[in-house]
């Protein structure tokens, strides 16, 4: 098998830097596993290791700092069958700490190779999150103040599947790297290496003391059986191959009449848990079966449960241009929350507005029209409230009528829930 | 014809699903989350990808290895995700690599209102970049807007391969409107032009005659290379002058020279006006009652929607102006889009009208500017 160097740009580092060593061990790696260039997408990242992908005749992919297993989700996703090999220095890791952990949480198949030398090469030696306490680099004390981690327990404590550490003088990188390539999943390998540029100006380390360091570090393998699971692209495609298609947006034909013309604005005032948003999607569905335009806006905040709930809907047989509320017809007010929101609407209220009041809700004085409606009476519990409001409106023979509630009713709920709301009707019209 | 009732957000998945999309990621954000809620019951029963990133830099790196790969690719987020997005737009436009970005515009600064509206990111979305070269920005009105425009955004970034901005708003993402979708008038679908292999693959190299270069995807038979770093026509890192002076100009020259091509826009002109309204997003709608209103009163307004915010449509908005003698621009932010009237239009009177509380911007007050100024 050919090489996959690429002839015209061969590889180009500081004298004696290991990332030399570890390019001819991968092109070795992927030669012996028969892989030509168009099989393999080498990804890297920011930094020396960034040019990986430029002495390899392959498909290649050279982005942002730190990003680099972002891209490399994002190919493997569309390109299946693709070999995705990401290259990243020791910086790279760090940066992009959120996606090294998302991604062996993911456990796609991608083979991750941090070209780990204990600092920022390309910068001046700055320390990394892998530079010894002890070790003195381009960033004065700060590295003494900082631990640094092991990428390999840290990977494999997220959920990585295949973790390994390796020299670059290792006689064992080579079967390292095809063993990482091999995999199905995601796999990592932590290649320690020597920067003769930067940090062995300073710092006394050579191939066996990386060796002896990494002799003294936890062992690594269990995580193999530990996270051991389908594939993510895999698992992906066999859950969506189980979804049913989801259905075409429903088209509404008007066969009713709306009571009134014109621009009918509707605000509904309540409280989370009162079903006031599907009150509000119930009018325009309603004004949708008279051939009425309508919007909808919905105020709430981010609790659930608990709070205001307000809902503002327009109905016309024109096209809605402004959808904020000027001058409503009807105000439905269900809680103390939602009126309390919109206290300031009530004394601008005009005369021929109805307001629906719930029996026990006070209301700023107001020139409308008030109706107040006592469901407790009825027996209607306080989450049906807003859909008894607009039976109350339809017989008020306001903004829409029964005909046209009926009809939303039936786009809106099916089975068991539209006979619900039937007998939430019915005990209103009693 | 039947009536459907949507949100704008929904409407937005619905046109990138016709658009061809086949790859959506995002990370959850107010008011934008209903689109990735869309994509994802949506794109994976047919085929596609939907996925949810750690946060949004992964989200925008997804869809870019996707892109290159081949996929018609879409994100969305709100102006805190922009921000993040921005070191991953720069790339996509100099790297020349399609994407839809929707902005669902709310109050800002910062985190600021989740659920307020407001179109503070207008100036941003062009400039928030390294390197200050153009981006497409579209700009719906309404729940029609968001499915056609977002149509529109995927043909675009396939035929340029850039980012197109879609420049939603909380006040038409979340707000539920019926439209007639069979009648909606849809742009045919374009896909991005492939190297039909007659001569030597070069993967930023444009054929003469043309601004942008074809494509192929990386992971086909055809080597591909896709670098972040400064490059030449064969993807590899350049330090010649003339070369980067090339792709430069190139970049700058593919959308600044064709944007009368994709100038959307709705008038509506009344005779004897003196005075035109230029208005985008949902305040369009506002304006246009205002312009309504304005029409029984003496003093008379015309209406220019613009719907192609960048690159600036320059030549549509001398034209359409050149009869006033006056302009309002109402906006829901402190003055951003008006800078660039007052630099197209010089010597006009313009009148800004902006409000940034979290509330929509009444007809009203447009009203009351077009006829007190």
């Amino acid at each position: 098998m050919d090489s996959l160097l690429n002839s015209s740009r061969p590889p180009v580092f500081c004298p004696g830097c290991s990332h030399d060593k570890v390019v001819h061990a991968l092109d070795q790696a992927l030669t012996e596993m028969g892989f030509s260039g168009e099989d393999v997408v080498i990804v890297t990242d920011i930094g020396c290791s960034g040019l990986f992908d430029t002495f390899f005749h392959s498909h290649a992919f050279h982005g942002l700092h730190g990003r680099a297993l972002t891209y490399a989700t994002g190919i493997k996703m569309a390109q299946p069958d693709l070999k995705v090999i990401v290259t990243m220095g020791d910086g790279g890791l760090g940066i992009g700490g959120a996606h090294l952990l998302s991604t062996c949480r993911r456990n796609i198949d991608i083979t991750l190779l941090v070209l780990n030398n204990f600092n920022y090469g390309m910068t001046g030696g700055q320390c990394s999150s892998t530079t010894p306490r002890d070790a003195v680099v381009g960033s004065g004390f700060l590295n003494r103040l900082e631990k640094p981690m092991d990428i390999c327990q840290v990977a494999g404590a997220a959920g990585a599947p295949w973790v390994g550490r390796a020299s670059t003088y290792d006689d064992a990188l080579v079967a390292e790297l095809k063993a990482a390539i091999a995999f199905e999943g995601f796999s990592l390998l932590d290649i320690w290496g020597l920067c003769p540029g930067r940090y062995t100006r300073k710092n006394k380390l050579n191939p066996k003391g990386i060796a002896a360091d990494l002799a003294l570090l936890p062992d690594v393998s269990g995580y193999r059986k530990r996270n051991e699971r389908m594939e993510y692209g895999r698992a992906y495609r066999q859950e969506a191959a189980a979804l049913e298609a989801p259905s075409e947006p429903v088209r509404i034909e008007a066969g009713c009449r709306a009571p009134q013309r014109g621009r009918q604005e509707v605000v509904v005032l309540g409280s989370a848990g009162q079903r006031i948003i599907t009150a509000g999607e119930l009018i325009c569905l309603a004004g949708a079966t008279a051939g009425c335009h309508a919007t909808q806006k919905n105020d709430y905040p981010i609790t659930v449960m608990r709070g205001h709930s307000v809902s503002e809907v327009i109905l016309s047989e024109n096209e809605i241009e402004y959808t904020g509320i000027e001058n409503p017809s009807a105000v439905i007010a269900l809680a103390p929350e939602g009126v309390g929101r919109r206290s300031r609407m009530f004394s601008a209220l005009s005369p021929e507005a109805l307001v629906i009041r719930a029996e026990g809700i006070e209301l700023p004085p107001t020139a409308a029209r008030v109706v107040a409606v006592d469901f407790k009476a009825k027996k209607i519990k306080s989450p049906d409230w807003a859909l008894a409001s607009l039976v109350v409106l339809a017989h008020e023979n306001r903004v829409l009528t029964m005909d046209m509630l009926k009809g939303a009713l039936g786009f809106r709920f099916k089975k068991e829930v539209l006979e619900m709301a039937k007998a939430v009707v019915d005990k209103i019209s009693a | 014809m039947g009536l459907t009732l949507m949100e704008g957000n929904e409407a937005i998945g619905w046109g990138a699903m016709a658009a061809g999309c086949s790859f959506f990621a995002g990370y959850p954000i107010t008011p934008a989350t209903t689109i990735y809620n869309t994509m994802l019951r949506l794109l994976p029963p047919r085929g596609g990808v939907c996925l949810q990133g750690e946060d949004e830099i992964a989200s925008i790196g997804f869809c870019l290895g996707a892109s290159m790969a081949g996929m018609k690719a879409m994100t969305a987020t709100s102006g805190p995700g922009i921000s993040l997005y921005s070191e991953q737009i720069s790339f996509a436009i100099g790297s020349e690599i399609p994407i839809v970005i929707v902005d669902v515009q709310r109050l800002g600064p910062s985190t600021g209102s989740a659920t307020k509206g407001a179109d503070g990111d207008i100036q941003f979305l062009q400039w928030g970049n390294s390197g200050g070269l153009p981006v497409i920005v579209l700009a719906p009105v309404d729940v029609k807007d968001c499915y056609t425009l977002t149509m529109e955004a995927f043909n675009l970034a396939e035929r340029f391969r850039c980012p197109v901005f879609v420049a939603a708003n909380k006040e038409i993402s979340m707000t539920r409107e019926t439209f007639d979708l069979d009648a909606l008038d849809l742009p045919e679908v374009v896909e991005r032009r492939r190297s039909d292999g007659r001569r030597p693959f070069l993967p930023f190299g444009a054929a003469e005659g043309r601004q942008v270069p074809d494509f192929l995807p990386i992971g086909g038979r055809t080597l591909v290379r896709q670098t972040s770093s400064t490059h030449g026509p064969d993807g590899y890192i350049t330090t010649d002058p003339a070369e980067i002076a090339m792709m430069q100009d190139r970049l700058d020259a593919k959308l600044q020279s064709s944007v009368s091509g994709f100038t959307h826009y709705d008038e509506y002109v009344v005779p004897g006006a003196d005075t035109l309204v230029v208005a985008y997003g949902v305040t369009a709608r506002a304006a246009r009652t205002a312009v309504r209103h304005a029409e029984k009163s003496g003093r008379k307004a015309s209406l220019l929607v613009l719907k192609t915010l960048w690159p600036v449509p320059e030549q549509l908005i001398r034209e359409k102006a050149e009869p006033y003698t006056r302009v309002v621009m109402p906006e829901m932010n402190l003055g951003q889009y008006v800078r660039e009237l007052q630099r197209v239009l010089p010597g006009k009177g313009i009148d800004f009208l902006g409000r940034m509380n979290g509330e929509l911007i009444k007809p009203g007050q447009i009203q009351e500017v077009i006829q007190h100024g």
